[in-house]
């Protein structure tokens, strides 16, 4: 029997390594997508969550972070485009709008 | 029966009535509606103060000197203020003197300032400073005195610019005003001290507690607060009434236009600081230093002015330095401990100096503007009015014997002379009689230059003479009558006796003096054989004085260039008023220019307050660009710094929590 | 040692390779191609967790179309290999460092929090469609019909966007 604790464990891993793929990254896409990553831990951890529980209300929640990734990652894509149509680089560090 | 309660206030407040309502609407008013308003405000306040003086004839003994607290008007803790008026004999003298003289005044000016721009202003500032001068003149306390003595430089200031669109006005005006605040600067530390050892400022309560106080000695080193405070007062008075060394505004005050003169800077206004010092008698009469300090300065002031005078060539010009000259005299006799002569000397003054100033206004007026009396002369058959009537004022201030001045400034001699507390009384004495014999020579030099001899004038400038109108002439001729009987009332024992005419002035004076007087030393009495045998002097040397100016400018026009010519060096001293005003100029006003300039503005408001606000500034956008460094946009960098955010959080709630 | 032990850690295994070759690889469509791999290896532990519908959903929806939009978008770019550029001298020099802190601290607390004596049991919790479906419109309907609009303003959106002319 796999103890609940090992899912949230892997759980926690998984969420680490979208966080250092999105600080060590320099594609915009691939940043997106360590996003997603992290998403997908947190799903795991609800998942896991709800079956200790018994609440079947966590599967629920992870529906919803499901539909909300999908709604933004067709958004976010959309504005990738747009920004690699102005700017011609994926290079996140060439895109430095948002500053003085 | 008139009520002093509401009759003496009108006194002051008709002509402040007329000042704001002509100040308001007198510029839409034709010249006749501001005459009306004008010089009727201060008839009509002449009127009120003759009414006055004859309630107060009337009042009994006990009720004098007359006092009425209108009201509070200051009240800060233990201080306390009252509006309230305060008559007795020597107000009601000064207030006749002031509405009468000041009434001829307007009467004058309705003619003198017929041709002048600013008609309506000239009447509005003129009333406002009647206004001031009564209330200085009738004031309970020090502090409505000081109330009018600040508000009658404020009019000398306003009256003196009056051609404010000429800059050597607009400048005479600030300097008047400036002189004058050096010595309100001594004044308002009198203040303090009076109100610090009285607990009160108001007349009643200052007098009664000064005549409990011992006599201060007249030795300087061990003098106490009632010399300190005589001295400051004397301070506020040397700058008000222009003696040395604030004399240097009168001169240049001449800006103004001549009835101003008059008014002003001869008859009232210069003679607020000999009232004052003259109300304030139990104070000085306690401080024989500051009695002494009052008399030499009074002396010195009567000397030096009266040399220059000699070789100035400004027709009003040699009058004022005869006016200040004039005021020292009433300091000497006020600091020789003749209270009464002083004020006697006051009124005669007001009589003839103002005169002379009309007189000389309408010599001015008839040449056209042109002051300078090297251009002109022979001007008697053309101006008879004028001339005649300068000629008595000029008789009656050089001391001829019957006229006023002849009786005030013998007065004041002999007391010196005689004073029981002046040491060095001889000494003022004969320089007093140097400068009378002065006074009689530069003012006939005056008459004989200005009236006399061949006619120095440009042609264009013939055409223009002219007596004066009627306006202008009337005035003169009721002064020159009180230039003569002025002095009549005041007699000396000497001459009256034989002819069983008292000194009116002195006995109606005496109990405003009888404090200062009881102080007294008893004098070694003199014979009137004496006093009759100086009286004699001092007309022999005005007489002298006359004679020389006689064969000056008469018979030999010639002698006094070449006297002029031979003495360069002195000469030129004199005629640059030995240089007081350069010498004042590059020793006190550049260095306050240089510390104004350097020190006040750039290096304290430019460099420290400038400095401390721009520089809060410049601190504040360093930080701020510092700052926005950080803001770099990129997102790696942002991402970083919130992942260390959450480290932070999430270790604090792991191990931080207590 | 049960099968369950036996799947759990070789897809939980497989979805931590991947995810490390997400964040390793240079090229973004290998990195979708791992993210494609840990998606599917999650679906797995879902259903080794009991939620059927979470796993359908992920695969279909997340796997499926998500990624799809991914893979696609990176073909439509071209985008190449990726830059070595390096301007944030902050990320530079403790991005990784405090990534990893980050990584160890959240672990062990979630570790910590459950000592290891609750285990998975398959039949404890089974997330049925027609269950889950209960719950979405009876409890949830709101949010379930707010997520409509979501999607509504995310389409429009995407298509305004990234239109070359508006």
């Amino acid at each position: 029997m796999v103890p609940v604790s090992y899912y949230l464990v892997l759980s926690a891993v998984l969420f680490g390594l979208g966080v250092i793929g999105f600080l060590v990254k320099r594609n915009i896409i691939t940043i997106f997508m360590c996003i997603e990553l992290m998403l997908n831990a947190v799903n795991l951890a609800f998942v896991a969550f709800a079956h200790a529980w018994e609440a079947l209300s966590g599967h629920i929640y992870v529906f919803f972070v499901i539909v909300i990734a999908a709604a933004e990652a067709a958004v976010g894509l959309a504005i990738i485009i747009v920004i690699f149509r102005n700017r011609g680089s994926l290079n996140v560090e060439r895109i430095n709008f948002l500053k003085w | 029966m008139l009520d002093l309660v509401w009759l003496l206030p009108l006194v002051p407040l008709l002509p402040l009535a007329g000042a704001a309502l002509l100040g308001l609407r007198g510029r839409q008013w034709s010249r006749g509606e501001v005459n009306l308003v004008g010089v009727g405000s201060a008839g009509l306040s002449f009127g009120a103060a003759i009414a006055a003086a004859v309630t107060f004839f009337q009042l009994p003994l006990t009720e004098i000197p007359w006092k009425f607290d209108y009201f509070t008007w200051l009240e800060a803790g233990r201080f306390q203020v009252q509006a309230s008026f305060y008559l007795d004999q020597l107000s009601l003298l000064m207030m006749l003197v002031v509405t009468g003289v000041g009434f001829l005044i307007h009467v004058y000016s309705i003619g003198y300032m017929h041709h002048e721009g600013g008609y309506y202003r000239f009447f509005a500032y003129l009333n406002l400073f009647m206004f001031f001068m009564l209330l200085l003149v009738l004031a309970g306390n020090y502090v409505l005195l000081f109330v009018g003595w600040e508000g009658v430089g404020l009019c000398s200031y306003l009256l003196i610019g009056f051609y404010f669109l000429r800059e050597s006005a607009s400048n005479a005006g600030k300097k008047a005003f400036i002189v004058n605040r050096i010595g309100d600067f001594g004044f308002t530390l009198a203040l303090l001290l009076i109100f610090w050892t009285f607990g009160s400022l108001e007349y009643t309560n200052v007098f009664a507690g000064a005549s409990v106080m011992p006599a201060e000695p007249g030795d300087w080193s061990q003098a106490g607060v009632l010399t300190a405070i005589s001295l400051l007062l004397f301070t506020g008075a040397i700058g008000k009434s222009a003696q040395l060394p604030l004399y240097v505004w009168l001169p240049d005050a001449m800006e103004g236009p001549t009835p101003v003169s008059a008014l002003i800077h001869a008859a009232t206004m210069v003679a607020a600081g000999v009232y004052m010092v003259a109300r304030s008698n139990i104070l000085f009469a306690h401080a024989p230093f500051a009695l002494a300090t009052v008399a030499v300065i009074g002396c010195l002031t009567a000397y030096f002015p009266a040399t220059i005078a000699l070789v100035q060539n400004d027709i009003k010009r040699v009058l004022a330095y005869s006016t200040v000259s004039q005021l020292g005299y009433m300091f000497l006799g006020l600091g020789a401990g003749a209270f009464a002569a002083g004020i006697f000397h006051l009124m005669t003054h007001a009589f003839f100096k103002a005169l002379l100033f009309l007189g000389a206004g309408s010599v001015i007026h008839a040449m056209n503007g042109q002051q300078d009396i090297r251009k002109m002369g022979g001007l008697w058959p053309k101006i008879r009015a004028t001339a005649a009537t300068f000629w008595i004022a000029a008789l009656a201030i050089a001391g001829a014997p019957l006229f006023s001045g002849f009786f005030s400034k013998d007065e004041i001699l002999w007391q010196t002379f005689t004073s029981p507390t002046l040491r060095i009384g001889k000494l003022l004495w004969l320089l007093g009689l140097i400068a009378a014999t002065m006074t009689a020579f530069y003012m006939f030099r005056l008459v004989f230059l200005t009236f006399h001899g061949e006619g120095r004038y440009t042609p264009e400038t013939a055409k223009h003479i002219h007596e004066s109108p009627r306006t202008m002439t009337r005035p003169l001729i009721v002064l020159a009558l009180l230039s003569v009987v002025g002095g009549w009332v005041g007699i000396p024992a000497a001459l009256g006796e034989r002819v069983h005419i008292p000194n009116y002035l002195e006995h109606f004076l005496e109990p405003v003096f009888a404090g200062a007087n009881q102080l007294r030393p008893a004098a070694m009495p003199h014979a009137h054989s004496e006093e009759l045998g100086f009286m004699g002097l001092t007309t022999l040397l005005a007489l002298a004085g006359f004679a020389v100016a006689y064969s000056f400018y008469i018979r030999n026009p010639e002698l006094a260039n070449q006297l002029a010519h031979t003495f360069r060096a002195l000469y030129q001293v004199l005629v640059n008023k030995y240089y007081v005003d350069e010498i004042y100029h590059a020793v006190i006003v550049r260095p306050m220019h240089w510390l104004s300039d350097r020190v006040f503005w750039q290096a304290f408001d430019v460099g420290i307050v400038d400095g401390a606000v721009n520089g809060a500034a410049a601190r504040a956008q360093e930080m701020g660009a510092w700052l926005r460094r950080w803001q770099s946009g990129n997102t790696r960098s942002y991402g970083t710094w919130v992942a260390l955010g959450a480290l932070a959080a999430l270790t604090y709630f792991l191990f931080g929590q207590p | 040692m049960g099968a369950d032990v036996i799947l759990f850690f070789f897809f939980g295994g497989l979805a931590v390779l991947g995810a490390l070759s997400l964040v390793i690889q240079r090229h973004p469509i290998h990195s979708a191609l791992s993210l494609i791999l840990v998606m599917a290896s999650l679906a797995v532990l879902y259903l080794l967790l009991g939620a059927e519908f979470i796993a359908a959903i992920q695969i279909i929806v997340y796997a499926g179309a998500i990624m799809v939009l991914f893979v696609f978008v990176i073909m439509l770019l071209n985008a190449g290999e990726e830059e070595q550029t390096n301007l944030s001298r902050v990320t530079r020099y403790i991005g990784l460092p405090v990534a990893t802190a980050l990584l160890a601290e959240m672990g062990w607390l979630l570790y910590r929090a459950w000592p290891g004596d609750v285990g998975v049991v398959p039949d404890r919790l089974v997330g049925r469609t027609s269950a889950v479906g209960h719950m979405l419109f009876k409890e949830y309907v709101l949010p379930f019909e707010l997520t409509s609009v979501v999607i509504l303003i995310a389409i429009i959106g995407a298509i305004v966007l990234a239109k070359k002319e508006l």
